[in-house]
């Protein structure tokens, strides 16, 4: 079964459409990276994929189901601009919350084992705002690998990472596409994308341009999709 | 994870946040008394017909203090894109709601029993109040419930709007008039010493149906109102 | 075409409203409240009106939610926006007929107070509207507090009431006679004051419409 299935899907604005018969699918265990200019609507379409908002028309389905179904939801996991854990909160706590909410056996256990291998667990009991950039964007990844979900959704994921923080989110994207989970990616930072990718599709103002497993000319010349795919200047 | 305690995860998360920074509480609280402190000026303490007016003038000192801490609901998600995370997560729109209500509840409860006393103290009507506290915290309950429940649902609505913090009371009074109607009305007449009888249990009645209605709506429009 | 409709309806509407009130003027005056009383022909069809109008926003509202079709959104923020006028007339009118049969600009009577009530409701919903930038949402959170506030036009309006039984107050229309035979002009009123209200809804339709365009060509013209 597909891992994740996009089918005709539109996404308006008012009027505006800022996706237009999005037509993509993505095996399990492939690592799909999702190019395209700002505003092009890599967002959206992770957005949308993740189940945040509906599609005006067409339909996703995340291993043939709808994603805002709770057994879905369970699968998924999602990294977006922000970090998505409380300030407020301690690691271990945030980590220990998001487990709950995963109906984890063990919460604090899986926790304290994220906080691990993220290079954390010296920080566990420390307040998140009191955490250097670095490692709030570590705390994020942990959140998002913590409940081992079988498609991770990451938008624009290496943008501002320190790099400690690129090393340990590429270590564990190699590990899970290695234990067949699903990657869907979107990047401007091509190069450390491109080498985890085994496919591309490039969105041009909300369509697919391009769709198609990645070559050996795309990681060495990642400008190369956008000249022969994308638009000129 | 049973619903129960989906509810329970997301309210302990809210309280536990809450107590720790203490924002929205101590605000609440600070501005509770500074408005009990102004009604005491506006109005002669002494005079009979202050006693007569007092049940309604604490509710708008619970209605004022209260939104404080009910803006707060879904603004505290807004930092690091938290509503994202517990919008992806395998709970229910309903259990979010649910949970961060009964958060808030407990918040503006704790406000309300703060400023019971120093009312009391304030407007002398500590001996009736003292004689009626059965009646008066059930109905504080039935009407903080209501207020919660339109507070916490139109905090998701003007989460992401400008001026947040002046669209929420200006949206939420209005839908909550029959609510605060009904509560001041039965306040008042139990600080005057009457029994929760006749037409006080009527208005009871009504804030009951209020705080049903309302919470069956809401429970059924959050998932439309967090995803769209 | 539709143009043409439109026009003609105002002329229709138009014509009605002065036969009409060439017909109420050399009506007798009202035994106990004089002239004033005949106020009342705009009063009731204004309140009518506008709670058909808030029955129209609910069904508008419930239809774009169902739907997503932004012809309904259209359809409820143009209704609202005619019903807050309506209202707003009848609480002007009703607070000059209290001036004139009560020498008080205002009242806490039953029905003036629910109507100022909803008012203040259904204004939220221009405000929230007016908060919100992006389209859809601006049409899908508006159409969840169309429904939060058609639930508690009943209950205001009952509260309201029962809270003026227990206290009672001068009812502002009480002790007028409405004599049987002013029925039919009563009727043609609230036929022109309906015709009012549907082209201003129409009129705002279209505007909104046109809105619509100007938005998403602007957002077509960003991303170029």
């Amino acid at each position: 079964m597909t891992a994740v299935a996009i089918e005709g899907v539109w996404k308006f604005y008012g009027d505006y459409p800022a996706l237009r018969d999005v037509q993509l699918t993505a095996e399990p265990g492939s690592c799909l990276a999702l190019i395209g200019r700002n505003g092009a609507g890599k967002t959206t379409l992770l957005r949308t994929v993740a189940g945040f908002s509906r599609p005006g028309r067409g339909k996703i389905k995340i291993f043939g189901t709808d994603p805002r179904e709770t057994a879905t939801r369970s699968k998924m996991g999602f990294i977006g601009h922000g970090i998505s854990v409380y300030d407020e909160l301690s690691a271990l706590e945030n980590l220990t919350l998001f487990g709950q909410l995963y109906s984890l056996p063990d919460p604090r256990k899986s926790a304290m084992e994220w906080l691990e291998r993220t290079g954390l667990e010296r920080v566990r009991n420390g307040l998140v705002r009191e955490f250097s950039r670095g490692m709030r964007q570590r705390l994020a990844v942990a959140r998002a690998f913590l409940h081992e979900p079988s498609l991770l959704l990451l938008d624009e994921p290496f943008t501002a990472l320190d790099d400690r923080a690129i090393a340990v989110l590429q270590r564990l994207l190699r590990e899970a596409l290695a234990a067949g989970k699903t990657i869907v990616m979107s990047t401007h930072q091509l190069r450390e994308a491109l080498e985890l990718a085994s496919h591309v599709a490039l969105l041009n103002r909300g369509q697919v341009a391009f769709h198609g497993p990645r070559t050996p000319e795309m990681v060495s010349d990642p400008g190369y999709v956008y000249a022969r795919y994308g638009e000129t200047a | 994870m049973s619903f129960a305690r989906q509810v329970l995860v997301v309210a302990l998360k809210d309280l536990r946040a809450e107590l720790r920074t203490k924002e929205a509480i101590n605000a609440s609280f600070a501005f509770a008394l500074v408005v009990l402190l102004l009604f005491s000026f506006a109005f002669d303490p002494e005079a009979e017909t202050t006693r007569e007016i007092s049940g309604g003038l604490l509710w708008i000192v619970f209605a004022f203090a209260g939104t404080l801490v009910l803006n707060r609901s879904f603004a505290r998600e807004l930092p690091n894109d938290c509503l994202d995370a517990l919008v992806a997560a395998p709970i229910s729109g309903a259990a979010l709601f649910l949970g961060k209500a009964f958060a808030n509840f407990v918040l503006v409860m704790a406000m309300e029993l703060v400023s019971l006393p120093v009312f009391c103290i304030f407007n002398n009507v500590g001996t009736p109040v003292s004689k009626q506290l059965g009646p008066i915290l059930l109905v504080m309950m039935l009407g903080t419930w209501g207020l919660t429940v339109i507070g916490t649902i139109f905090s998701a609505l003007t989460v992401n709007i400008r001026l947040r913090e002046v669209m929420l009371p200006m949206l939420t009074y209005p839908i909550l008039v029959p609510a605060l109607m009904g509560a001041m009305l039965i306040t008042k007449g139990l600080v005057l010493g009457h029994p929760l009888s006749g037409d006080l249990v009527t208005w009871l009645k009504m804030l009951m149906g209020f705080d049903l209605i309302y919470t069956a709506v809401s429970l059924v429009l959050v998932e439309t109102v967090l995803v769209g | 075409m539709r143009e043409k409709i439109l026009y003609v309806l105002g002329a229709l509407a138009v014509v009605i409203l002065v036969w009409n009130i060439n017909t109420i003027v050399p009506l007798p005056a009202e035994r106990n409240q004089g002239v004033v009383f005949k106020i009342i022909f705009f009063h009731v069809p204004l309140a009518i009106s506008a709670m058909l109008a808030s029955g129209v926003a609910l069904i508008a509202s419930v239809m774009f939610l169902i739907t997503k079709n932004f012809e309904y959104d259209a359809l409820a923020v143009s209704v609202t926006e005619v019903g807050l006028a309506l209202l707003a007339g009848n609480l002007v009118t009703g607070s000059i007929w209290g001036r004139q049969a009560w020498g008080i600009w205002w009242a806490w009577d039953a029905r003036l107070t629910s109507a100022l009530v909803c008012w203040l409701l259904y204004a939220g919903y221009l405000m929230l509207r007016n908060a919100i930038e992006e389209p859809t949402q601006r049409a899908t959170f508006a159409a969840v507090f169309s429904i939060f506030a058609f639930i508690d036009v009943p209950i205001v309006i009952f509260s309201i009431k029962w809270w003026r039984t227990q206290h009672p107050q001068p009812v502002f229309w009480g002790g007028g006679s409405f004599p049987a035979d002013w029925l039919p002009h009563f009727l043609w009123n609230m036929l022109a004051i309906a015709l009012v209200a549907a082209l201003m809804v129409d009129v705002r339709l279209r505007q909104e419409e046109s809105q619509r365009e100007l938005d998403s060509l602007r957002r077509m013209a960003h991303a170029i």
